[in-house]
């Protein structure tokens, strides 16, 4: 049975790391897997969504409405945005995050309240303050990873084969801040 | 056993050309062909290269082609056009060492102005195209493309899209052969294509299509999947994984050369099955040949000429089934903005204070067109700014354009704007020309160019100065202002705008997102002074935003220190604090 996650967020968080240590782990599992990323224009700031997609044989890249087993997002209108892509039994990872769009700025919308109590009308969901936790750790940009880590707790893989796949992922560097970062959302 | 690594779409097209023995790739970056030139330009073995523009780049691997080895150049579907001109004659030609175009097109248009199907520029050109479905096929349809180009002498298109491109999948690596160069004869009736040449030369294209289209029914990469019979799909590229993934059991004519068409293994296999669906994204290219041979089929009439498609659009038409999922919420669209820190908002802010339109062009700049900045008017293609403008003025005369300017990137005047300006100072015009320079090519993701002194290989190379190039058009007024300095900003715009004559005013900030590029401070609210008044807030800097009671906040982690929120605070209610 094919597994579909989707990752959503703000042009720039770092979605693509994010899939990519999914596809590593999934590979790791032994699993054929595609992913599917935007670049480009999107990128600058705008809704950004990513696919990845692991199983016996994979076919299309996508993950279409409907057909989300997991969807991690790092920010809350960015999960509502997306929440017709679950199915009925799907989990929410959300990072519990406000960023306003271009739209809230400029006064010609305005930023839905109370959208973590929607999505947990018919949902798993599971939120954290990653920013703060990240700030905690002393490196902001290490949100993204936390969130993965409180995913990667509703997923088929090991604590080890999570660390391992980190380890050839992430730049050399950061290693052991992005393993930190995963454990403290895996045992949050 | 080989080594199987995951790769994106465009990484895998690079494998593929540096495993067929490529020497030479010459590209220029657009979304979402860029990868593919950044990574094949890490094999020490191959030479690749940045080049102006598209044309140039096609001419490049046509001359190396020409020299003897296999060569490569990328590009997005609109930099075919660009190249058209030199792919139309190379097809006459034919080559030497094997030549490939890779073209990545983009249904949906996720970064792209339009979304037209390179499969109908091969159509139009007489060359053969390709279309790999998965990274796997991307790697090896390049492989493939160079046999087919030196077997037929022809150059050949592989076709990409978006949604392949930047996909990744599993890939089997191969070593690296590269074939003997091919002896370079002189031989103009095959190289110089006048009139004499090129009549003789069109007789070998449509021998050679011909010949083609006869071997095409029997080449593997066309391939019939024959399951249940009742229902049959004809189909290639990604839509494939499309029709796997909701119909498995249907069979399928997948196609791996899209141009020319395999008619007898179509015509089979349409005899095969009852039911006869041709899915294809974009254009109805297969469907009005398959159609014209008196098939039967559906297509476009009940699926789409416009987007991406999918498997729910398979369940949905074919299957009449109606997909379980929740409704989608209302929510606020989140459009692509400019970054905080980017110098074009700061030009942009002074444009709309001073009421100023702009023909734009391609690049992040675009952005200037939407609220609250407002101010580009026009967007068509790469150089289009300046030709515009110059049309503007010619059609309504210099009054009507005093308060207009171009605005374009440095990467994009270099492409195709130089000649635009060329045109201005020849025939007389007057307009101001914005070159914002940010030292980089921004949207594709950072590429290098000819001014920026280095080299795709990450090579020291000679800076072209682009003031000393508008100079040496024999352009009086050239200036050079950096982004932020708003007030000096100004000023030149109204006197530039004003005058008579052709003039350039270039913007020097570099990209935000450069390496190295920081500013030391960054901006904090003072709030206690904020006096609600909301100037600091119109040119949309995504790192404020207005708190409940409408003083404004600084988002810490967002701000990049630009200053321009601090400069156009009348209250002294954003302070600079160390970064």
């Amino acid at each position: 049975m094919t597994k579909n996650i989707m990752i959503v967020g703000v042009g720039g968080q770092g979605t693509l790391l994010t899939s990519r240590i999914l596809g590593g782990i999934a590979t790791a599992g032994g699993y054929d897997v595609k992913l599917s990323e935007v670049h480009g224009m999107a990128q600058r700031g705008g809704s950004v969504v990513t696919f990845v997609r692991y199983g016996e044989e994979v076919a299309e890249p996508i993950v279409e409405e409907g057909q989300a087993d997991v969807l991690i997002a790092f920010e809350r209108l960015e999960a509502l945005r997306y929440i017709q892509f679950l199915k009925p039994q799907g989990v929410i990872v959300v990072n519990d995050e406000r960023i306003d769009p271009i739209t809230v700025v400029t006064g010609a919308a305005e930023y839905p309240e109370g959208i973590l109590d929607t999505l947990k009308e018919g949902h798993t969901v599971y939120s954290v303050e990653a920013g703060k936790k990240a700030l905690e750790l002393g490196n902001s940009r290490t949100f993204n990873v936390i969130v993965l880590g409180v995913a990667a707790k509703h997923m088929d893989f090991a604590k080890e084969q999570w660390l391992e796949v980190i380890e050839k992922t992430v730049p050399p560097k950061t290693v052991e801040l992005n393993k930190k970062a995963f454990l403290l959302g895996y045992e949050m | 056993m080989s080594e199987k690594k995951i790769m994106l779409g465009n990484e895998a097209y690079a494998r593929g050309a540096w495993e067929a023995g490529v020497k030479v790739s010459a590209a220029y970056p657009g979304t979402p062909s860029t990868e593919i030139s950044e990574n094949l330009a890490k094999y020490s073995e191959v030479y690749a290269e940045w080049s102006p523009n598209e044309k140039v780049a096609a001419e490049v691997a046509i001359g190396a082609s020409i020299s003897g080895v296999r060569a490569l150049a990328s590009m997005k579907h609109v930099g075919l056009n660009v190249a058209a001109d030199p792919l139309y004659t190379a097809a006459y030609t034919g080559v030497g060492g094997g030549l490939v175009l890779i073209v990545a097109d983009d249904p949906g248009m996720y970064s792209s102005q339009n979304e037209q199907d390179t499969r109908m520029i091969g159509h139009a050109a007489n060359v053969p195209v390709l279309e790999p479905s998965d990274s796997q096929e991307a790697k090896d349809f390049v492989k493939l493309a160079y046999d087919i180009s030196e077997k037929y002498d022809t150059p050949v298109i592989v076709r990409s899209t978006t949604r392949l491109s930047h996909s990744q999948g599993v890939v089997t690596l191969e070593e690296r052969v590269v074939p003997e160069d091919k002896p370079y004869e002189r031989n103009p009736a095959k190289y110089v294509m006048m009139p004499g040449n090129a009549k003789g030369r069109h007789l070998v294209v449509e021998a050679r299509m011909k010949k083609l289209s006869e071997d095409a029914s029997s080449l593997p990469f066309n391939r019939a999947e024959y399951r249940d019979l009742s229902v049959g799909f004809i189909t290639s590229g990604i839509p494939y994984q499309y029709v796997k993934e909701a119909m498995p059991n249907a069979s399928v004519l997948k196609l791996g050369m899209v141009h020319p068409l395999p008619r007898k293994l179509i015509e089979e296999f349409a005899s095969k099955v009852d039911e006869l669906y041709i899915f294809e994204e974009l254009e109805p290219v297969f469907e009005e040949q398959i159609k014209s041979w008196g098939i039967k089929a559906q297509g476009k009439e009940i699926f789409t000429l416009q987007g991406e498609y999918s498997a729910n659009l398979i369940r949905t038409r074919v299957l009449g089934e109606t997909i379980k999922a929740a409704e989608p919420a209302k929510v606020p669209a989140r459009p692509p903005i400019l970054c905080p820190g980017c110098p074009h908002r700061s030009v942009y802010s002074v444009l709309n204070r001073l009421k100023i339109h702009a023909a734009g062009d391609i690049g992040c700049y675009t952005l200037g067109a939407v609220a609250p900045l407002n101010v580009v008017d026009t967007t068509i293609c790469m150089g289009a700014s300046i030709s515009s403008l110059h049309g503007m003025e010619k059609a309504k005369g210099r009054e009507y354009i005093k308060n207009w300017v171009a605005v374009i990137g440095d990467s994009t005047f270099l492409h195709t704007g130089i000649n635009s300006l060329m045109n201005m100072v020849y025939n007389k015009s007057a307009g101001t020309v914005m070159i914002l320079d940010n030292s980089t090519t921004g949207m594709t993701g950072h590429q290098d160019h000819a001014a920026t002194g280095k080299t795709l290989k990450g090579e020291t190379t000679y800076a072209i100065s682009l003031y000393h190039l508008c100079k040496a058009m024999g352009i009086e007024h050239v200036y050079e202002v950096n982004a932020f300095d708003i007030d000096a900003l100004a000023e030149i715009v109204k006197r530039e705008t004003a005058r008579d004559q052709v003039s350039v005013i270039i913007t020097k900030s570099p990209c935000v997102l450069l390496k190295g590029v920081t500013f030391e401070n960054k901006c904090r609210e003072v709030s206690d002074k904020c006096k609600k008044c909301g100037q600091c807030l119109k040119p949309g800097c995504p790192a404020l935003t207005k708190n409940a009671d409408g003083t404004i906040k600084i988002n810490a982690a967002m701000c990049n220190g630009c200053g321009l929120c601090r400069k156009l605070c009348k209250f002294d209610a954003i302070e600079e604090v160390k970064a």
